[in-house]
């Protein structure tokens, strides 16, 4: 399915042009950063309306991460459910094993129309931190990615695969050594490198332009996937559903959907052990609104308004904020969100890898678990679209860990 | 009047530069907050900047990362930074005080009520790191209808547009960022200083400070014969960071700011002996 300039530009969207969803977005940033941020609103913009630029981009998309991405439709669960079916959309099967890899091959490109000849990444659990050490390699691009230090520890592996792809992973030990330092740290090398370097950041959130221009990169999810509800169903799905951490692969598949109000949207967040304590990481279910890495957005913070620790088993959600455009989605009715459990998510993560065969990342197994329960509410006739955002060879040492296998 | 105009006035009257150092509330003990303030005014300090701590202190180094990190650890949030102020009040009801922190606890404390507050407590500026002109608008306007000015960032990357759209705000004086970079992270280069501020000056008529890159009392002295002021933080902070006591913690304020006052005015006297002697 070729992209075209038009389908990707909606001027008629959010956010408007200083960057706001309504009352959420915007640029709470330093002064300092604020020149860079409008230097790569530009650049976006421009790029957006090159014919070449994008001609390239989709030839990345189709030979180097190897879309479209199929639909396939899981009978086993969709039987095992007695209910709506449940269809799911294979981001799993991307280069380098998730979605993200949609919007680091844009923002690489982007990065050397810029003349940048460095970039730099946060990561959690280092699927972001692999797919920009990835483009970078390609692209023959300096690399640093900026990991908290208990996800070094925890995420051995992904680490080498960065240091293999020629990326530098700093192991950030500030505040709580996980995924919101890194993004703090990966903003101050920004800060002081802004000459030279791009940040690739890896979720719609953080500063205008990042919430829009990584929602449009991973829009492509979307677009194809509802091409291929038509071509293959004749027909609109009755719900999408997806997890949200920082939210770039659920903003992906919902946006093209906006607009058809038959689509409910469902997001599923990280809700740990439980909302009612707060070891969770459902920042739309359980939080409130504030200022957060650069955007007006959801956060969970304590009375003080200090940003809390949070927790899930799937480091990829376990993020205390979430994109700007999920927050307008949530207030202005048109998505709902939901949480869902570590244990919830571990349940779901056995059920697709042994009744269909597929392994899912721990966050995509949160949609799973979510899209499991919508099915067996739904009348047979109905169809839910499940974004299988990632794969689960990552998380086997996470689940080993978690039932006390030894190797 | 704000106590910020009427000591750039009176500064400027007397031709000299303005000495501002930063802290961090509640860093290296809350106990010792107040005390360290008043010894940085005895040791030459015209303006005092008391840093309120946050979790994420996104464009701030290691240094004031870790100041904030000990004070949070300690218990130190609004209430005990404007507790702060309203005990150093009750003995320097003259010197400017202005606190510099991060939107978020800010608005969960409600930014009206916050300027409120902070207006009783005697603060005369607030600079909000992660707020600039234009997320300011409101909070501007409830800090203003309390008499506080709302201090703004400018940096060497900033635009003339920016700059015009900053003015706009701005009140007090503005804050130039001399380097790229977080705070504490490199040395000030001064050649560059000088179009810099001409052109901030261009745009508005605010006494113009220099802060992030300064850290000893040669660089102190050099940017003082530039600018209105110079703002001294991380080089200071992290020199706290060692005290244990309080009479350590004083002394030090008073061993390290007492020589950046002398650079300072020494350099403002010599420039203007340079101007007083005819060519």
């Amino acid at each position: 399915m070729a992209e075209t300039a038009d389908q990707i530009i909606r001027p008629e969207a959010l956010p408007d042009p200083s960057g706001h969803f309504g009352v959420f977005g915007g640029r709470f940033v330093s002064e300092t950063l604020m020149p860079a941020l409008e230097e790569l609103d530009q650049a976006w913009r421009t790029i957006l309306k090159d014919a070449d630029f994008l001609a390239e981009l989709d030839r990345d998309l189709a030979h180097f991460v190897g879309r479209p991405s199929p639909l396939y439709l899981a009978e086993n669960l969709t039987r095992d459910m007695g209910g709506a079916r449940i269809v799911l959309k294979r981001e799993d099967l991307n280069h380098t094993g998730a979605h993200k890899i949609n919007n680091t091959v844009g923002q690489g490109l982007l990065a050397r129309a810029m003349g940048k000849k460095r970039v730099i990444a946060e990561t959690g659990a280092g699927q972001h931190g692999v797919a920009s050490a990835t483009v970078a390699a390609r692209l023959g691009m300096d690399c640093v990615v900026y990991m908290g230090s208990e996800d070094v520890r925890r995420q051995a592996v992904n680490v080498y695969r960065m240091k293999l792809l020629g990326a530098e992973v700093v192991s950030v030990d500030s505040g709580s050594k996980t995924l919101k330092d890194a993004l703090n740290e990966a903003m101050r090398d920004w800060v002081t490198n802004v000459d030279d370097t791009f940040y690739i950041l890896g979720t719609v959130a953080g500063p205008h332009p990042y919430p829009a221009m990584v929602r449009d990169f991973n829009a492509v999810v979307g677009r194809e996937a509802r091409g291929q509800m038509m071509d293959e169903y004749g027909r609109l799905p009755d719900a999408l559903v997806a997890c949200v951490g920082g939210g770039s692969n659920a903003m992906g598949l919902f946006h093209p959907f906006i607009g058809d109000e038959s689509v409910a949207m469902y997001g599923v967040e990280a809700a740990g052990r439980g909302l009612s304590g707060h070891e969770h990481a459902a920042s739309l279910c359980a939080g409130r609104v504030g200022v957060l890495h650069g955007s007006r957005t959801y956060l969970l913070d304590d009375e003080a308004g200090q940003i809390r620790d949070t927790h899930s088993v799937s480091a990829g959600l376990d993020y205390p904020g979430v994109g700007p455009e999920h927050a307008w989605l949530k207030d202005s009715g048109r998505a709902e969100y939901v949480g869902v459990t570590d244990s919830e998510a571990l349940e779901a993560f056995h059920a697709l890898t042994r009744r269909e065969g597929i392994m899912p990342a721990l966050e995509s197994a949160h949609a799973i678990a979510y899209g499991m329960k919508l099915a067996s509410e739904r009348p047979k006739d109905a169809i839910a679209l499940v974004n299988l955002s990632g794969r689960g060879d990552k998380d086997i040492q996470t689940v080993a860990d978690l039932e006390g296998i030894k190797f | 009047m704000n106590r910020i105009d009427q000591r750039f006035q009176s500064l400027k009257a007397s031709g000299r530069a303005a000495l501002v150092p930063y802290v961090t509330a509640g860093h290296p003990h809350p106990e010792f907050s107040v005390d360290i303030l008043h010894a940085a005014v005895s040791a030459g300090a015209d303006l005092v900047e008391l840093g309120m701590p946050f979790s994420d202190v996104m464009a701030d180094g290691p240094v004031i990362q870790n100041a904030c990190a000990r004070a949070l650890e300690q218990g130190t949030g609004l209430d005990q930074v404007l507790e702060t102020v309203r005990e150093f009040r009750q003995s320097d009801d003259h010197t400017p005080l202005i606190l510099m922190g991060y939107t978020n606890p800010i608005e969960r404390r409600g930014s009206e009520r916050f300027a409120r507050e902070a207006a009783e407590a005697g603060v005369d500026g607030l600079l909000v790191v992660d707020c600039p002109a234009d997320e300011a608008a409101t909070l501007r306007d409830q800090l203003a209808a309390n008499g506080v000015h709302q201090i703004f960032l400018v940096a060497p990357t900033t635009t003339d547009a920016r700059l015009e759209r900053t003015a706009s705000l701005a009140g007090g004086f503005v804050y130039h960022v001399s380097i790229k970079g977080v705070t504490g992270a490199a040395s000030l280069d001064v050649t560059g200083l000088s179009p810099m501020l001409k052109r901030i000056r261009e745009h508005m008529d605010l006494p113009v400070a220099v802060g992030f890159g300064v850290s000893t009392p040669d660089q102190a002295g050099s940017v003082a014969a530039l600018a209105d002021a110079v703002v001294i933080g991380s080089a200071l902070v992290k020199r706290l960071d060692a005290c244990e006591t309080k009479d350590e913690t004083i002394a030090t304020v008073t061993e390290f700011l007492a020589p950046v006052r002398q650079a300072m005015d020494n350099s403002r006297l010599t420039q203007s002996e340079k101007v007083a002697t005819p060519t």
